[in-house]
């Protein structure tokens, strides 16, 4: 990292304007950055000479409770930007690791990070409404709305979201809310075979169950069933899930309502800052062999078991690390496998697109960077 | 032109390019008849690999090109560019693959939206369900984003694709995900879906389909006025409650429908609610009696419950019919498809009613009340003079009043050719300036759909790209100042 880069930290939408236009004019290679909580996700953006901090973009601009939306700057943590909604009974149904609650939602939305409620609510790209964006020549930007239903216009917000600071600052956002669950339950059954677990998972969620959350966790050939449901009747319908996972042959299936700790290490197991973590994005049906694969390189894994997606933290560093995540991409190689936490080990921690589709995202990249001075990279 | 009809028919066939009047006035409009337009060919390729071959011709001959599915979109989108191609993508209609274990189903640009669901019934559905969800295709769902009266429990088509096989600007086929969540790259999904035609074809459509409720219960309450209905969805959604579905009616579509649709909704009320919840059936029981409860408490003394299948169906047979039936209080009409947010309903209902009577119109409102998305049907008899012009105007006067609230000039229906004219009321022309880039990136030459959304047309600058050294300053010949 560049330890002579200069940090401006813009306090309104329109002095982030005029210093992306005026780094833009000089070609000065600039980086966002939010809580620092993912850094070490783009190592390749170590070469810039100034760092765009948001903290000074820390208004909630507009919290519409009767309308279950609201509108934020994006240097807002998304911590504080939760405790305010929940004052009023609502949430963001976002709930990545926060990392001591640090996370911005500038981060979490150019990251497309995302937690357990994904298998409900869908990832930040679901619940953004609009969005305002800086571009390196300084133009201000809005798309969508503040309405929940709205179709005029480009969706600018679904193309920033994941975007990773590459096109430009992501200044304001609108999302929508939902109603913050006052009961919640959680059951949870064990395995310590792979294909009876991913198979039980899978029946699950091919149930009407509506539930929050369905996760499985996995260590050193052990896993865990976690299905999390919320209302009125949140514990009448974890009980029906409990049988059903007995049925399914997990073994030792309990039930509780005291269920925020289980979750919160969920949460946390995505991460692993002093290892690495590898992404994959996979069928259903395909859990399993992920379970195997990462055995085999002695990852842990947390899954969003009802939608495919998957994360493989492994401990350790050097070589031996970078070699196993290696053999970890080529085994799981179908699955897009991305590596966030421990980057730096290795040279293309993302996977390519498909050629046709790179062609495009790179024209979106010269278009929307005229000055190339956001970090490179699609 | 000649030479490349030519072409279209050496790819397609004789049989499937059209070029006489005749057969072209079958695409002259979309759904929105008083837009027309004959191109000058329309093309039904039978394949994707049709489709580019179509495209690419198109591109070398630099002529514009629109494409159509089922021709029931609502602000003009697939209304043909004169001199241009149309290209029908009728043919492509073949269910791919249906994998219940994945939840997902491939499916051709040309399936119907209703077929998608007949597909994967019973066990599951795919949840956007335009009002038009028989004959509407995917392909046209995904170009326009397409809603539908379960969108506020379930969101709309772009939270159902996970991949698109993509007929570029240059014609070359592109796929861009495919079953798996989180393709690399930026997310293209994202901003092709809801594009209305302007970046590319989509030729085949992964969608994601989800387990079908256990319960669906339903109930409709009648008002004497559209401010309780109102008060009593704000109510229900503030409990924490999130309906599958929550529609209302003002008392001129109940009064337009019911003869219609026969489901007994009394004829003179102001307002009828409908509030469906779906769901793990203990939950639904659960919420569905308190719903009830809220409706009377917001004014209601007729809360009628769905006792069966049947009755569920007639209730939405009304709900349904408001649009058709309308042709029974009046000839013609404009839909619109502004957005409100939902708290303002009360506040813009009465400054539409205001309106109506400013312009001794009649305006009809159905709509989707739980994302505030209204649906007033401007009624007026075109053979009156000056009438329709009337109409039109109080029709932009509808969204300019759902803009002041901090709304939207289209929920569902999409901007097209009808609603261009509004974007600079929504938009300011940076915001723009920024659409045209994303297009810009999918579409330099500028041919596909050229003349929808955007209210002005716009050219594609040359990219602006990093510093390069000029080669004559390369050989030491010239100076950069």
């Amino acid at each position: 990292m560049s330890t002579a880069a200069v940090t401006e930290r813009p306090a309104s939408v329109k002095e982030a304007s005029e210093l992306l236009r005026e780094l833009g004019g000089a070609g000065r290679r600039v980086r966002v950055r939010g809580g620092d909580t993912k850094l070490g996700w783009t190592p390749g953006a170590g070469k810039f000479e100034v760092v765009l901090q948001t903290g000074g973009l820390d208004r909630v601009l507009e919290h519409n409770a009767g309308d279950f939306t609201a509108v934020l700057e994006t240097g807002v943590p998304l911590a504080a930007a939760q405790e305010r909604f929940a004052a009023h009974g609502q949430m963001l149904a976002l709930d990545p690791p926060l990392l001591d609650g640090r996370a911005t939602l500038g981060g979490v939305l150019a990251s497309a990070d995302s937690g357990p409620l994904r298998h409900r609510y869908g990832s930040v790209r679901d619940l953004v409404l609009g969005v305002t964006v800086v571009l390196s020549d300084g133009t201000v930007a809005k798309s969508g709305g503040r309405v929940i239903k709205n179709v005029a216009g480009y969706d600018l917000g679904k193309l920033f979201a994941g975007s990773r600071g590459t096109l430009g600052l992501i200044a304001r956002v609108a999302v929508r809310l939902h109603p913050l669950p006052r009961r919640t339950a959680t059951v949870t059954a064990a395995s310590a075979d792979a294909a009876r677990l991913a198979g039980a998972a899978a029946r699950l969620a091919g149930l009407p169950l509506e539930a929050d959350c369905l996760d499985i966790a996995w260590s050193d050939g052990q896993g865990e069933l976690l299905v999390r449901f919320s209302g009125a009747t949140a514990s009448e319908r974890a009980a029906q899930a409990l049988h059903r996972a007995g049925e399914l042959g997990l073994e030792d299936p309990r039930c509780t309502e005291e269920d925020d700790e289980l979750w919160e290490r969920q949460r946390a197991a995505q991460r692993r800052p002093d290892g690495a973590v590898v992404k994959v994005a996979h069928v259903i049906t395909d859990l399993e062999a992920v379970l195997r694969a990462a055995d085999r390189a002695r990852a842990r894994v947390v899954s969003r078991a009802g939608l495919g997606v998957s994360w493989l933290a492994l401990a350790g560093d050097g070589d031996d690390l970078a070699a196993r995540i290696a053999v970890l991409r080529q085994q799981l190689a179908e699955t897009s496998p991305t590596v966030l936490d421990g980057a730096h080990l290795v040279s293309d921690p993302r996977p390519a697109p498909v050629a046709g589709a790179l062609a495009v995202m790179e024209r979106l990249k010269a278009r929307f960077d005229p000055a190339r001075i956001f970090p490179e990279g699609v | 032109m000649p030479g490349l009809v030519q072409e279209l028919t050496d790819v397609v066939g004789e049989r499937w390019v059209y070029t006489h009047e005749h057969q072209l006035r079958t695409y002259e409009s979309d759904g929105l008849l008083h837009y027309r337009a004959l191109p000058r060919a329309a093309v039904l390729p039978g394949s994707a690999g049709e489709v580019a071959a179509v495209v690419r011709a198109c591109a070398a001959a630099g002529i514009p090109w629109v494409a159509r599915g089922a021709g029931s979109g609502l602000s003009g989108g697939a209304l043909p560019v004169a001199e241009g191609v149309l290209i029908v993508l009728s043919r492509l209609k073949r269910i791919l693959e249906v994998d219940l274990e994945n939840q997902r189903v491939c499916v051709e640009p040309g399936v119907t939206n209703a077929a998608v669901t007949a597909a994967v019934a019973p066990g599951y559905f795919y949840p956007p369900d335009p009002s038009s969800q028989i004959v509407c295709s995917i392909g046209g769902n995904v170009a326009e984003n397409s809603g539908g009266a379960h969108c506020f429990k379930y969101g709309f088509t772009t939270n159902y694709v996970t991949g698109l096989e993509l007929v570029l600007s240059d014609g070359e086929i592109v796929q861009v995900g495919g079953k798996a969540l989180d393709p690399p790259g930026y997310d293209l999904l994202g901003a092709f879906v809801g594009s209305e035609g302007t970046l590319g074809i989509a030729t085949k459509v992964w969608l994601r389909i989800v387990p079908a409720p256990e319960a669906v219960r339903t109930l409709v309450a009648f008002f004497d006025h559209t401010r309780e209905a109102g008060e009593a969805v704000s109510r229900i959604v503030q409990s924490g409650i999130v309906p599958g579905a929550i529609e209302m009616m003002d008392g001129k579509a109940i009064e337009a429908a019911e003869p219609m649709a026969h489901a007994g909704f009394p004829v003179g009320r102001g307002a009828a609610l409908l509030v469906e919840l779906d769901g793990a059936e203990r939950e639904c029981e659960a919420r569905f009696d308190e719903v009830a409860r809220l409706c009377a408490e917001c004014g209601s003394d007729d809360v009628r419950v769905a006792r069966d299948a049947d009755e569920r169906e007639r209730f939405w047979k009304t709900r349904k019919a408001a649009f058709p039936a309308m042709g029974r209080i009046s000839p013609t009409y404009f839909v619109q498809d502004g957005v409100i947010p939902r708290t303002k309903l009360p506040e813009v209902l009465e400054r539409i009613e205001r309106l109506g009577e400013e312009y001794g119109l009649i305006v009809a409102n159905v709509f989707h009340a739980g994302d505030g998305n209204l649906h007033p049907l401007v009624c007026f008899d075109a053979d009156v003079p000056g009438q329709a012009q009337a109409a039109e105007e109080l029709s932009g006067r509808i969204l300019d009043a759902c803009l002041e609230v901090g709304g939207s000039i289209t929920g569902e229906h999409g901007v097209g050719v009808d609603k261009k004219k509004h974007m600079p009321k929504m938009f300011d022309e940076s915001d723009l300036d920024c659409f045209q880039r994303l297009r810009c990136a999918f579409d330099p030459a500028g041919l596909a759909n050229p003349t929808k959304v955007m209210p002005t047309p716009r050219l594609c600058g040359e990219v602006p790209g990093p510093y390069r050294q000029h080669p004559l300053e390369a050989a030491g010949l010239a100076e950069r100042f």
